[in-house]
């Protein structure tokens, strides 16, 4: 089936469109064809030049999704222009919170399926193969869509592209009619709550250190915290330590938490369990600290460090003081 | 109020899982657990159900082999029973078969509130519960690290990228819940042993109004046709630190003009 017509979901944050919205625009660059994006939000419209900037032509606009979990009006406005004839050919969904609720939305609306969790999309004679980093990242699945779903739906894991500027114009921007919404769409925001957090986001940042078990401590996270904020990089941490308290889960790095590709990756106390190392080991360099010379982590190291954080890390962070 | 709680059986994670060489499935034919990510589902479903004061929970689980040692394990913590979808039809089915097939057997008991987890231990699309909702034309809440009921609708805290959103949704909702979000209780001995003769009602996809085409591998219009092995990374330099490590680490930094 040929591709004509490419949609890409457009989250943004603090007015500016997500680096995975950018990552897929990029990507969709690649294929030659007429790219929209599809926003919603107050504000909105703020993006059509950055959007543009990466190929987008058209930002197709959901309107008064208001206080509304936006999965049910952002999947009922593509459906809507998918049944009348307007919609795209294949759609790209970054593997967010709402992009997912999007997706499954969408899926069980048009009765079309889902290709979810890739890490990597290429067009091999005329059709679009996925890959799904499986079994901790040691095998690569190959899937593709079978009958003639329209649109294929793609929820594309973050960092599979890398974003990449093509100096386009800012982009049209049109209204995107969801229709007549039942009672799906009762889940309503009352308010938001923000986690304070200072220094670049986790699956942005140039470096990323990551704490796990091996801290023996809550407390001994604040050394994490303290070298990450001196490297200008962000913190990140293992599951243990999410599913322990000690950190919230939005610095779960891994299967079940966010993908990082920082240029250095330092992980201390953690032992490198597959569901870990497929969120990391994708990161140019990797440096870890751990007591256990026979820890997995170590199979994936540039610098690999056998000895006690709780040592290591106060010296590190004096010498990095020391440079200031 | 009445909740219907998703547990999904799967392979024993601790064991490294494997494909179907023929058909590049998951490997399900030895014995199959409940999925710890269930576990959380069922505890929050029992915790509303009592402090609703009254009210039962049943669960809802398609697995292959008519397998029910996971069910039973989510028996004995006190759901009071069951519905097994088991087929030979099912065999291959996507995400959205999949949700069909919940759906179906949800619908029978029309619950007050749905409860899944935000994603499976062994599938992890994390679209099934969505789907579900939307076959169901109901609201949902996603990634739900706490529920509150508050009359005729609930209270949900939404994990987002940034902290969380306070979620208010009228019943009957389906929401999905993150790992952690409550301490689910160890089934004791009389509730294993009550377990063992609490109902598990057995369907197949016929009994759900459902054709064979729509679920299973054909149902699925989606196929995976290659495995191969991932590109392994190298390791590098190993060092045992004697006090001066951390030097290491800063001339690495260095030299990536990092610092
Ligand atoms: C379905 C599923 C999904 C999962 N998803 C994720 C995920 O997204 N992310 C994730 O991280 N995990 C995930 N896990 C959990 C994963 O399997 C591991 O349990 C987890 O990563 C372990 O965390 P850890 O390395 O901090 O702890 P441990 O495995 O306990 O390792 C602690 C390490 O610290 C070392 N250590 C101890 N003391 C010291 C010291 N003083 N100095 C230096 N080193 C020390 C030890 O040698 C050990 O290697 C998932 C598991 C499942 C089943
Ligand atoms: C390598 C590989 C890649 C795959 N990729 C895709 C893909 O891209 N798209 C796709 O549609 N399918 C895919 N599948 C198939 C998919 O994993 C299965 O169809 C599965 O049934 C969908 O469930 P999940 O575990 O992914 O569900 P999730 O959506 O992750 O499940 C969330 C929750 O829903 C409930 N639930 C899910 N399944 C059941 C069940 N059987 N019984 C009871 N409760 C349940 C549980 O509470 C569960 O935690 C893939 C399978 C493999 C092996």
């Amino acid at each position: 089936m040929s591709i004509s017509k490419v949609w890409v979901l457009a989250e943004s944050a603090d007015s500016k469109p997500t680096s995975i919205t950018l990552e897929l625009l990029t990507f969709a660059r690649s294929l030659n064809t007429e790219i929209h994006a599809i926003g919603w939000g107050e504000n909105v419209e703020s993006l059509s030049t950055e959007l543009g900037n990466y190929g987008a032509t058209t930002l197709n606009v959901v309107p008064n999704v208001g206080d509304s979990l936006p999965g049910v009006p952002v999947a009922s406005a593509i459906a809507q222009a998918v049944n009348s004839g307007n919609g795209p050919d294949l759609l790209l969904i970054g593997a967010t919170y709402d992009g997912r609720d999007i997706a499954g939305r969408l899926s069980a609306k048009l009765n079309v399926p889902v290709l979810t969790n890739v890490t990597g999309l290429e067009l091999q004679d005329e059709s679009l193969v996925a890959s799904h980093s499986i079994f901790g990242g040691t095998q690569v699945a190959k899937s593709k869509f079978t009958g003639n779903s329209q649109p294929q739906i793609f929820v594309i894991r973050a960092k599979t592209f890398s974003a990449e500027p093509s100096s386009g114009s800012p982009t049209n921007v049109n209204s995107l009619d969801p229709g007549a919404m039942d009672s799906t769409n009762a889940a309503k925001i009352v308010s938001r709550h923000v986690e304070e957090r200072s220094g670049p986001k986790l699956d942005e940042a140039d470096i990323v250190v990551s704490g796990g078990r091996g801290l023996s401590d809550k407390s001994n996270y604040s050394m994490i915290e303290e070298l990450a904020k001196l490297l200008k990089g962000a913190p990140g941490a293992s599951r243990a330590i999410v599913d322990a308290g000690w950190v919230p889960y939005a610095y779960q790095v891994g299967q079940t938490g966010k993908t990082v590709k920082p240029t250095v990756y330092i992980a201390c106390g953690i032992s490198g369990a597959t569901q870990h190392l497929v969120g990391m080991k994708n990161a140019k360099n990797i440096i870890a600290i751990n007591k256990d010379p026979e820890a997995p982590i170590f199979s994936v190291a540039d610098l690999g460090i056998v000895g006690d954080t709780q040592k290591i890390l106060p010296k590190l962070i004096e010498e990095l003081k020391s440079r200031l | 109020m009445n909740v219907v709680v998703c547990v999904k059986q799967i392979p024993d994670p601790a064991a490294p899982g494997e494909l179907d060489p023929n058909t590049n499935n998951l490997r399900r034919d030895g014995k199959l657990i409940m999925d710890d990510s269930d576990s959380y589902g069922v505890e929050m479903g029992l915790q509303l159900a009592e402090s609703a004061g009254g009210g039962e929970v049943t669960l809802v689980s398609m697995a292959p082999n008519n397998e029910t040692s996971g069910l039973r394990t989510a028996l004995a913590m006190g759901a009071a029973k069951a519905t097994l979808i088991s087929d030979d039809a099912l065999s291959g089915s996507d995400a959205l078969s999949t949700a069909k097939v919940l759906a179906a057997a949800i619908k029978r008991s029309q619950p007050d509130l749905i409860i899944a987890a935000t994603e499976s231990s062994d599938g992890y699309t994390g679209t099934t519960p969505v789907q579900v909702a939307e076959l169901l034309n109901l609201p949902a809440v996603t990634f739900a690290k706490k529920i509150t009921v508050e009359g005729s609708s609930i209270k949900v805290e939404r994990q987002t990228e940034a902290g969380y959103d306070e979620v208010t949704c009228p019943l009957p909702a389906l929401v999905t819940v993150t790992a952690g979000v409550v301490e689910p209780r160890y089934p004791n001995f009389k509730g294993i042993m009550a377990a063992k003769s609490k109902p598990v009602d057995d369907l197949k996809v016929s009994d759900l109004g459902l054709t064979a085409e729509e679920v299973g591998s054909t149902g699925a219009r989606q196929v995976v046709f290659e495995v191969v092995a991932a590109e392994a990374r190298q390791a590098g330099e190993k060092i045992v630190d004697e006090g001066e490590a951390h030097k290491e680490v800063v001339s690495f930094l260095e030299k990536l003009k990092l610092i």
